[in-house]
């Protein structure tokens, strides 16, 4: 780890001025994430500035029925939080499905939201990758892909998003709250995060200096019942091979709304917009849910060792629909 | 770059010097003799170096020292008094817990964390309906699966979970009596 000085954010003027005037410099929450990148050699930043005892630790109703979570909520405690449960008891499963329970205590929502890929080779600083290194190559493209991206991918980059929260957030039409030098902004969390195209690099479309300070949950009515899935190498603390965040309104035996974000596939929170278009009006069966899932996989492009993610995310997105379904017609 | 911090740890107020590069663990460990905390991976992977923090159960090998001045710790030696077994040492104990012992003092701590939250009502991703939040007085039942999500953050390379599980449980059942 190289030296690097430390200071504590009085408020969040001052951490952004500071920041965005340093581009060696970093926010720092949690940093269940950044630490272990500065002990791996992949961030190297010379300023940290801890932005964890700013007063952005409160999940707040909204006036028009919505909820804000600031940014340094912990996600134990959004995942505790009992609005959350009630109204988006998705937003809940996502969060306990990920991490650990002293790892959850430290994680921000910030944080967790900005948390880079676990790409092996993003990770593993003796390996080319256009993620740490633009230009260097992609090791994973020839490489071990076990974990890697089936949509939305290019040629230089195949790493996925490991976010569980922010999948949960994409189904919900999460807002985020950006403050930078020149003023605030919301950024909807499906276009927070990019497709890696030609620049791996960046994760995000935030620029250097901009601090998210809280999430913005839209009223949702539909979200009350809503589920989060996750399918992983063992029971528990491991990252997604595939996940699914659903939420399903049903009316008169066909679905009025449904909402669909896959996880554990791309760069970013997958959005399902062709199955959910697919089955607005539809019938809530087995076979339409099977055929809207193939609809949104119809592009996915398996690497060496991924093609299993492309029927687990079909059949995890008809399993979870269909226990919605189940859940709403009881 | 240097900065004071003081730490209150295992009920002691204890100040020094690190350099921002260092973490709690290693604070702990390297600079103030605290040994009961474990560094096993360094990288948030293996639950060794879980103590309480400011009453949390947490990692401490990817927390800067720096950024917890004035934080209070507990970890598994401090969970008692001086002497005295905490009830989660003595089951451990009772159920054969660990084998070689070197991830117990995390095991021991992320247990206490487990208790205090299944107290708060909180729920885990294993927990059958989460929107029930009426139930906040009583904990949520921690039976075998309850115990073994909650506690999946801390491994044991002998494989004594079975036994660790044992133990939890007894505590657990003890206080929900």
């Amino acid at each position: 780890m190289i030296p690097f000085d430390y200071r504590r954010a009085e408020d969040t003027d001052g951490a952004v001025a500071t920041v965005a005037g340093n581009p060696r410099a970093a926010f720092l929450g949690g940093g269940t994430n950044l630490v272990d990148h500065m002990k791996l050699g992949v961030a190297e930043p010379e300023l940290l500035v801890d932005v964890t005892r700013l007063p952005l630790d409160r999940v707040d109703r909204l006036p028009g029925g919505g909820l804000r979570i600031g940014a340094a909520v912990r996600n134990s405690d959004l995942a505790a939080d009992h609005d959350v449960r009630e109204r988006y008891p998705v937003l809940s499963q996502a969060l306990l499905a990920g991490a650990s329970g002293q790892l959850r205590n430290l994680a921000t929502t910030g944080g967790n939201l900005l948390q880079r890929t676990r790409c092996v080779y993003f990770q593993d600083v003796t390996t080319p990758c256009n993620k740490r290194e633009p230009g260097q190559g992609c090791s994973a493209l020839e490489g071990y892909s076990r974990y890697h991206a089936v949509l939305g991918a290019s040629r230089h980059c195949v790493a996925v998003h490991p976010s569980d929260m922010a999948v949960a957030l994409t189904a919900l039409d999460a807002g985020v709250r950006v403050q930078g030098p020149d003023g605030e902004r919301t950024v909807a969390v499906a276009d927070l995060h990019r497709l890696p195209g030609e620049h791996p690099e960046w994760d995000t479309v935030l620029n250097h200096g901009e601090l998210i300070t809280a999430v913005e949950l839209p009223e949702l009515p539909m979200a009350a019942r809503s589920r989060y899935r996750k399918v992983r190498d063992r029971a528990s603390y491991a990252f997604a091979l595939v996940s699914v965040a659903a939420a399903l309104d049903l009316s008169g035996g066909t679905i009025r709304d449904v909402r669909i974000a896959l996880g554990g596939v791309a760069h970013k929170p997958w959005r399902a917009t062709l199955a959910e278009a697919a089955l607005r009006g539809a019938p809530p069966a087995a076979d339409e849910f099977r055929a809207a899932a193939e609809a949104e996989l119809a592009d996915a492009q398996p690497l060496r060792d991924n093609g299993f993610k492309v029927p687990m995310a079909r059949n995890t997105l008809v399993s979870v629909l269909s226990e919605l379904a189940g859940e709403e017609l009881r | 770059m240097e900065a004071e911090i003081t730490l209150t740890v295992d009920g002691a107020r204890r100040t020094l010097a690190v350099d921002t590069r260092v973490t709690l663990l290693d604070a702990l460990r390297e600079r103030l003799g605290v040994t009961s905390p474990k560094k096993g991976c360094g990288h948030g992977q293996c639950g060794a170096c879980t103590v309480l923090l400011d009453g949390r159960r947490a990692t401490t090998c990817l927390a800067l020292a720096v950024a917890h001045d004035g934080a209070r710790i507990t970890t598994s030696a401090g969970l008692a008094g001086t002497d005295e077994l905490h009830p989660l040492h003595q089951a451990f104990l009772d159920h054969d817990g660990f084998q070689c012992g070197y991830c117990t003092p995390g095991q021991i701590c992320s247990a206490a964390g487990v208790l205090d939250e299944a107290e708060r009502g909180w729920p885990s991703a294993v927990t059958a309906n989460i929107t029930d939040i009426t139930d906040t007085a009583g904990a949520p039942a921690l039976d075998a699966g309850e115990i073994r999500e909650r506690m999946s953050g801390n491994l044991c390379r002998c494989g004594a979970y079975p036994n660790i599980v044992a133990a939890v449980a007894a505590v657990a059942e003890g206080r929900s009596r």
